[in-house]
């Protein structure tokens, strides 16, 4: 079946959206294709032909009845396929790796609870969460200011970051890889690079970079080189001289 | 009764067009000044509308020509967030709306039902004067310190408070919007009572043009949903300088109450800019296929019913928020995919076995149906929230919502080659007009298509810059190509505006039209009537003008319309007649 333009999806729940994604766009087709086929006829075979003034015929009822109830009959369809795809992915199964993902202006930050873990990143540094494949991952998302929209292309979904907001989703990864994410949701300055990176990587691999980064050193290390900010989450601005209004 | 030629009830003179009586009254600049006649309240809103869809239409260039290279640099982050804030508050707040009921609507509906002007001549022109006021407020932010707003035509809470965004650019916003709202309250409720309470004998409801049908529920939507939008500018003028904390967190307000504020007044809003523009598009497709529209019944009903489904889906634009109840928003929203199917099918019908005439103002209309569309099948994924999570804030959403704003616009340009010969009382030039036609059709299809590709390609919105993605260049261009399309239709307008000027006389009915405004002179007299024609039915010139030609009942051929269908509709014309 064509994708329609869409991505085929990278977790559980992406992959029966892209699928939901798929009936919609056969359900597009077929009722924007009998609609133009109409029109292209209509504006093609009754062209004016000279002064004549056709019959003024204004009512067909069974006509105007046929097309109420057809599209209540494909609504109510649409709604069922929708009904079946969100529930499951809104269902929000309990799992062991949670991940507490912080939104603020204009980076990310991805607690591992329990793990004294952190990864925090500005703009196109662009820090990286790390996921197991294959497992339910529980995402806590909060917002330390404004509202953002954590956004994985291949992942097929969206959530906002709200303030004074704890949004749950959960992710199940079906392969390994990275994959980019970007802020969403208008945010101010430099919301045009609020990036970020899911690592999805096998369970093993996930536990070693576990122990690895809560590791003082280790976290020590990162801090250094990815620039961590401390805990307050108020960033220290990236040095550039943009307005700031 | 179809062989009687009903002669027309005289109202003032001696009946004859030709004899003109004078109105006199200041003219020049003076007129305009002080005017309470909504002809020329109409045309100054149509005249300050097209300016502002031109300074929209600049900005818009000015975004796609950022755009055009993935780190352009033609504007800063900060102007490109101040440029698509103000594309989008000029385009929504100060063309769509102020050019549909302040300006068409204005000048027409009274003419259609047979009215001599508007309810409240007084409180019309207070209309434009409030809009004018708060369009120049508005567009005053550019020249403070910090620049225009730039919290996105929304302005969602906390972004839009007094930390994130301070500077007067905001206020003059808030201000600005708060004088426009005013003025689109002040106009609903002049529009509610001249279509209730100053009809001519004859002209019952359901004899109503479907443009004033229209025009009424967007005056009822308009007074269901400004005061919430002004309730809450209010609030966040309040949560800006007074210290309410009605929507922040650290005061123990809640940030998405604004988003609900909002949406309860922006997604009726959708239909107060759509369904002016739908009338257009109806009158006009019957017009150049010689036929009354068809499944008139049908179409008054299926307006009904968006005015009542819209103003219950509000929060399909929250469903990424996580607080929202999906599912009822989610049915609710797909239902109103029905009636706007039976609008499009009656459309189709109407010209089905017509004779169709591609006049611009018809090519218009034909734009706007094959463009209404796309971006009709493009909301219904919209409101599946899971389609929803994945294309919100995307380019997707921009592509779909200007598929359905570029078809009013067409609908709206075909409106202005339409009735602007009765406003006038002069053409403008047909090939000009075809020209521009093509222009913008095209542009506009080459300018939302790509747009589609690149949301689904995880393009989101309100970016100035793309670096991560570089290869979104190809279509972005594509785009920016169509928006300079877009953008020489509108130049091709102006110069049609120019070269027509006063050059091809219109005459009282250019089209063979069908209304009662096709009745009297081009342009109408002071108090637009100097004689009626008979009304039996929504189409009382072409009854007038072609008294063996009028609609024919239920079932086509026989003059008996089938049981169920003639008992309703005697029984609600019994209903009329003894109300009229």
């Amino acid at each position: 079946m064509p994708s329609f333009g869409a991505h085929a999806g990278a977790t559980v729940s992406s992959k029966s959206v892209y699928h939901l994604w798929q009936g919609f766009s056969i359900g597009a087709v077929v009722i924007g294709g009998f609609v133009v086929v109409l029109f292209c006829y209509a504006i093609l075979r009754f062209r004016r032909k000279g002064d004549n003034i056709p019959r003024q015929s204004q009512y067909h009822l069974p006509a105007e009845v046929l097309y109420t109830v057809i599209p209540i009959l494909v609504v109510f369809g649409l709604f069922a396929a929708t009904l079946v795809v969100e529930n499951k992915e809104v269902a929000n199964p309990k799992t062991n790796v949670t991940v507490d993902v912080n939104a603020f202006q204009w980076g990310w930050k991805f607690t591992y609870p329990g793990t004294g873990t952190s990864v925090i990143g500005q703009t196109t540094q662009a820090p990286t969460m790390v996921i197991p494949v294959n497992t339910n991952v529980h995402i806590n998302l909060t917002s330390t200011d404004v509202i953002h929209g954590f956004y994985v292309k291949e992942f097929n979904f969206s959530r906002y970051a709200l303030p004074g907001v704890l949004n749950q989703f959960t992710i199940e990864a079906v392969k390994t890889g990275t994959f980019f994410g970007q802020c969403t949701q208008l945010c101010g300055l430099y919301h045009s690079l609020m990036f970020f990176n899911v690592k999805v990587v096998t369970m093993p691999q996930f536990t070693a970079w576990l122990a690895s980064s809560s590791n003082p050193a280790a976290a020590a290390a990162a801090k250094a080189t990815t620039n961590q900010q401390t805990d307050t989450g108020v960033p220290t601005k990236p040095a550039s001289s943009h307005g700031d209004n | 009764m179809t062989d009687v030629l009903d002669p027309p009830v005289v109202l003032s003179g001696d009946g004859h067009s030709e004899h003109r009586e004078e109105h006199h009254g200041p003219t020049g600049i003076l007129k305009w000044l002080t005017t309470t006649d909504h002809k020329i309240i109409g045309l100054s809103y149509t005249v300050t509308s097209v300016i502002m869809l031109v300074i929209g239409g600049l900005f818009a260039e000015i975004i796609r020509a950022q755009l055009a290279t993935p780190n352009g640099s033609l504007v800063s982050l900060a102007q490109y967030n101040e440029l698509f804030t103000m594309h989008g508050s000029v385009m929504i707040y100060l063309f769509a709306g102020p050019f549909a009921f302040g300006g068409l609507a204005n000048i027409i509906v009274p003419i259609q039902i047979g009215a001599p002007d508007m309810a409240f001549p007084r409180l019309n022109a207070l209309s434009y004067w409030l809009y004018l006021m708060g369009a120049i407020t508005m567009l005053m932010g550019f020249f403070t310190a910090g620049g225009a707003a730039n919290f996105g035509w929304v302005a969602y809470a906390p972004l839009s408070n007094s930390i994130n965004t301070p500077g007067a650019g905001a206020d003059l916003w808030i201000g600005g919007l708060l004088l426009t709202g005013f003025s689109a309250i002040f106009t609903g409720v002049n529009l509610t009572a001249t279509i209730f309470y100053l009809r001519a004998p004859g002209m019952t409801m359901f004899r109503m043009p479907i443009f004033t049908w229209n025009m009424l529920v967007t005056a009822i939507l308009i007074l269901l949903a400004f005061p919430v939008l002004t309730a809450g500018l209010i609030m966040l003028y309040c949560d800006r300088h007074f210290g309410t904390h009605i929507f922040s967190v650290a005061g123990g307000g809640v940030p998405v109450l604004w988003q609900h504020i909002f949406w309860f007044w922006g997604h009726p809003e959708v239909y107060i800019l759509a369904l002016p523009f739908f009338g257009m598009a109806t009158e006009i497709i019957a017009v150049f296929s010689r036929k009354p529209v068809f499944g008139y019944k049908s179409m008054v009903f299926a307006t009904l019913s968006i005015g009542a489904l819209s103003l219950g889906v509000w929060a399909h634009h929250m469903f990424t928020t996580g607080v929202v109840l999906l599912p009822f928003f989610s049915i609710m929203s797909l239902l109103i995919a029905v009636p706007t199917g039976i609008k499009i099918f009656n459309w189709i019908g109407t010209m089905w076995r017509g004779e169709i005439w591609f006049s611009t103002a018809m090519l218009m209309a034909l734009g706007f149906l094959f463009t209404f569309l796309i971006g009709g099948l493009t909301g219904v994924y919209l409101a599946s929230p899971p389609l929803d999570f994945f294309t919100h804030d995307t380019y997707f959403v921009v592509a779909h919502f200007h598929s359905i704003v570029m078809a009013l616009v067409l609908a709206g340009m075909g409106g202005l080659y339409y009735w602007g010969p009765k406003i006038t009382g002069y053409m403008l030039n047909e090939r000009l007009g075809k020209i521009q036609f093509w222009f913008l059709f095209i542009g506009t299809q080459v300018f939302t298509l790509p747009q589609y590709l690149l949301g689904l390609d995880g393009m989101p919105r309100r970016v100035a810059v793309y670096l991560h993605d570089p290869q979104w260049k190809t279509l972005n261009d594509w785009s920016t190509f169509g928006a300079v399309l877009v953008g020489i239709s509108t130049i091709i307008f102006v110069v049609n505006v120019a070269v027509s000027w006063k050059k091809y006389p219109a005459g009282d009915n250019p089209w063979d039209a069908q209304t009662l405004e096709w009745f009297t002179t081009s342009p109408p007299p002071h108090h637009n009537f100097y004689r009626l024609p008979q009304i039996r039915s929504e189409r009382p010139t072409w009854d007038y003008n072609h008294p063996e030609h009028r609609s024919l009942a239920h079932g086509g051929g026989t003059d008996e319309p089938p049981p169920l269908a003639a008992v309703l509709t005697a029984a609600l014309e019994h209903g009329q007649d003894e109300d009229g």
